[in-house]
């Protein structure tokens, strides 16, 4: 059977034991008037389904790691012996050979008789090793099943074991996420460690060109891999999209917390969310297409040369995409500024607006800050836009009117098309995503403990 | 209708014995009239919270505003200095008087009548800036001072007056919200006197301290009583009777009777007075 009508089979299961848990301790309630369940009927009925179907389930995901292994070594020792005295990589192919031919793919080439006398066997084993596994889990499901239908008994805690398997699932799936995380990283560092092998890390964090020629080009020598263009290109933009976002979104979040009535403010604020949710593709062809030729008219009205594809466009775009992160942020916690310490400003006699400048601002400043970080590690991070808009030009140069390329650009483009994985050219893109992830995982962190301590100081 | 007009007719009873205290007060005192009201009425939304009040301060006396919770005297103190006014939903009729103007005239400036008449809140709310900032926010704001040192001399005496320079003054730029509470509420205290108010309102500003920093707030009320006018709401009727001259009592939105502090709390005219201080309700 396979592992989905498995999975099913055990669903069903579950719900019969769910149902027959209740029923037994109901009854059970009935012959003992006198001592009282400890837990509800339903508690009983999870607790006998749990022990139904988990140890079962867990049996599942065992056999199923540790199957293929067991049926390749078993496939691998009915080989012939000058199969099997090759070296350990010839082993490896040949054992895909024969996985492929029993699952029925098919494989290159004829297949030999003894590959094709392997195959049935590893078939045969696979047939087996799925019966065995029904079995065992029937088995187990029914004794788990049994175990506990006959342990229901008024001071057996049901709800508490209930609630102990509910704990434990919580935790796996955080363990999960975590690990997710961790794995991440690990996969980047090991991956940065190998392209380290090539390239020194002087060259690389320090180097102020950057020019990877690929292989496919012909050229001999490995190109040069300085971060700090593609750094400088980054920043330069996260700077320009910080300097349209602050103060358009502080101005906003001023407004709303402070000007506009209730009304207004809960239609308007979901509204500048929109902003947020807006794929960041169609801000890349809105920056492409209309406000890159807009900023160069009016460079060419003003007398500069701005180019369309510039650091300037994608910035300037990046900026109207990060105003939300700032405005609804900074709106929940200049809303959070108690209204005592308002109060007390205009009973000194000062103005609303001198009250927001020098009282409520200043109070929500670490909080403000906070979120600005947040939008910046968000910038930094930002792709899309950048491919499109920014012009691809990986050269160190301060005029924000010039093409840039930025840190995320370039993984794109060292990670597309026909690469060979194993040169710098494509390992780089992963020195930079570890990078990048660094930056933003600093600035999320000086975030969250700026944000942290602020709330403290009210609490 | 009806109903309004029953309640005005017993506000008007009431008040027939209180011309006559205040007459008998105002010939003792000899004080000039602070703040007149006259049918005051306050609304939140279509909820009537004060019934039309009639009430005279005098100059450089203490009232104290008595009353059970919800019984409209934090409101009416509000009214006073109109911080009211944000409140969206918040509506005053009627006429409040400071000095013979009418606070509520439309081309009267809401900022100078602040700083003429200075709040003190319930819960201690000074600014998270250093103490001397504290103090020196509100002489900034109306331009009291021209020079640093000018600024310096307004800190030091309303710390002074507040009775709290010797405890702060070897760290006036340490944040003032690291002031025990005591400490806070006389910090707010002072940076209400530095801008010099010739009022000042008090919302309940003990409520939030302990008896030792109570009692020290009462001496400071008594020595600011020199120079300043003071209505202070309390919940404490001891306070009331320790540091006002004249009380109060309030009760649904209505002033019940006013008279001097020892008369009304030994000898009070109407029966809920009577029930109220004797701890029957409330």
């Amino acid at each position: 059977m396979s592992n989905l009508t498995l999975i099913v089979c055990l669903l069903v299961v579950m719900a019969m034991a769910y149902q027959l848990g209740m029923v037994r301790s109901r009854k059970v309630a009935t012959i003992n008037p006198v001592q009282r369940m400890h837990s509800r009927p339903q508690h009983y009925g999870m607790m006998v389904a749990l022990w139904a179907v988990l140890p079962a389930f867990f049996i599942l995901v065992i056999w199923n790691l540790l199957a293929p292994d067991v049926i390749a070594a078993l496939v691998q020792q009915s080989l012939p012996p000058e199969i099997q005295s090759q070296d350990a990589q010839a082993v490896a192919v040949t054992l895909r050979r024969i996985a492929n031919l029993a699952a029925n793919f098919g494989i290159v080439a004829e297949a030999a008789d003894w590959e094709l006398a392997a195959a049935a066997y590893m078939q045969q084993l696979q047939h087996s090793s799925g019966l065995m596994l029904t079995a065992l889990m029937a088995a187990i499901a029914a004794a788990g099943l049994t175990f506990s239908y006959f342990k229901i008994a008024p001071q057996r805690r049901a709800r508490h074991q209930v609630e102990r398997v509910v704990k434990a699932v919580l935790v796996i799936c955080s363990t999960i996420a975590i690990l997710t995380t961790i794995g991440i990283v690990l996969s980047m560092v090991t991956e940065t460690l190998k392209f380290f092998s090539f390239i020194k890390p002087t060259d690389f964090f320090f180097g102020t060109t950057w020019n990877p020629r690929f292989s496919t080009t012909g050229a001999t020598d490995q190109g040069s891999f300085g971060l700090l263009p593609l750094l400088s290109g980054t920043m330069m933009i996260a700077v320009i999209a910080l300097l349209v976002a602050i103060p358009l979104g502080l101005m906003v979040a001023i407004y709303l917390a402070e000007y506009a009535p209730a009304k207004l403010r809960n239609t308007v604020k979901p509204v500048i969310e929109v902003l947020a949710g807006i794929p960041t593709i169609v801000y890349g062809f809105f920056a492409l297409v209309t406000v890159g030729p807009f900023l160069s008219d009016l460079g060419q009205t003003l007398g500069l040369t701005i180019r369309a594809t510039s650091a300037l466009t994608a910035g300037v775009v990046m900026g109207i995409m990060i105003i939300p992160f700032i405005s609804s942020l900074s709106d929940d916690i200049i809303t959070q500024v108690p209204k005592a310490l308002r109060d007390g400003s205009l009973g000194l006699g000062a103005t609303k607006s001198e009250t927001i400048r020098k009282v409520v601002l200043p109070a929500a400043l670490p909080g403000i800050v906070g979120a600005v970080l947040l939008a910046a590690s968000r910038a930094i991070g930002e792709t899309m836009i950048v491919v499109l808009a920014a012009g691809n030009a990986p050269a160190l140069t301060a005029n924000p009117f010039e093409a840039v390329s930025t840190v995320t650009v370039t993984i794109v483009n060292q990670l597309t098309g026909d690469n060979d994985f194993a040169s710098p050219q494509s390992l780089v893109a992963f020195a930079l995503g570890l990078t990048l992830f660094v930056i933003t995982l600093l600035l999320n962190i000086i975030a969250l403990v700026i944000v942290r301590k602020y709330r403290e100081q009210y609490e | 209708m009806s109903n309004d007009k029953l309640q005005t007719a017993t506000v008007t009873s009431a008040d027939i014995n209180d011309i006559k205290l205040q007459e008998s007060l105002a010939a003792t005192a000899a004080q000039p009239v602070k703040i007149t009201a006259r049918d005051v009425k306050v609304f939140y939304g279509d909820n009537q919270a004060i019934h039309g009040i009639d009430l005279d301060v005098y100059q450089n006396e203490v009232v104290a505003f008595i009353g059970p919770s919800g019984c409209g005297k934090s409101t009416f103190l509000r009214c006073l200095n109109r911080m009211n006014d944000t409140i969206d939903i918040c509506r005053v009729t009627g006429e409040i008087k400071l000095d013979d103007r009418n606070i509520y005239d439309p081309t009267l400036d809401v900022v100078q009548l602040r700083a003429q008449v200075g709040m003190v809140f319930q819960k201690p709310n000074p600014f998270p800036k250093s103490i001397y900032e504290n103090i020196a926010y509100g002489p900034k704001l109306h331009g009291l001072a021209e020079k640093k040192s000018d600024l310096d001399d307004i800190v030091e005496s309303s710390l002074r007056r507040a009775g709290l320079w010797n405890e702060v003054k070897d760290r006036l730029n340490q944040p003032g919200t690291g002031l025990s509470g005591g400490q806070q509420q006389r910090l707010c205290i002072a940076r209400t006197i530095a801008v010099s108010p010739e009022v000042i309102l008090m919302d309940e500003p003990c409520s939030a301290l302990d008896p030792i920093a109570t009692s020290i707030i009462e001496e400071l009320i008594d020595e600011l009583k020199q120079n300043f006018t003071i209505v202070i709401v309390t919940h404490n009727m001891q306070q009331a009777a320790r540091v006002s001259d004249r009380t109060a009592f309030f009760h649904l939105g209505n002033l019940i009777e006013i008279g001097a502090t020892n008369e009304l709390f030994t000898n009070p005219k109407q029966k809920r007075t009577e029930d109220y201080i004797t701890g029957r309700y409330g």
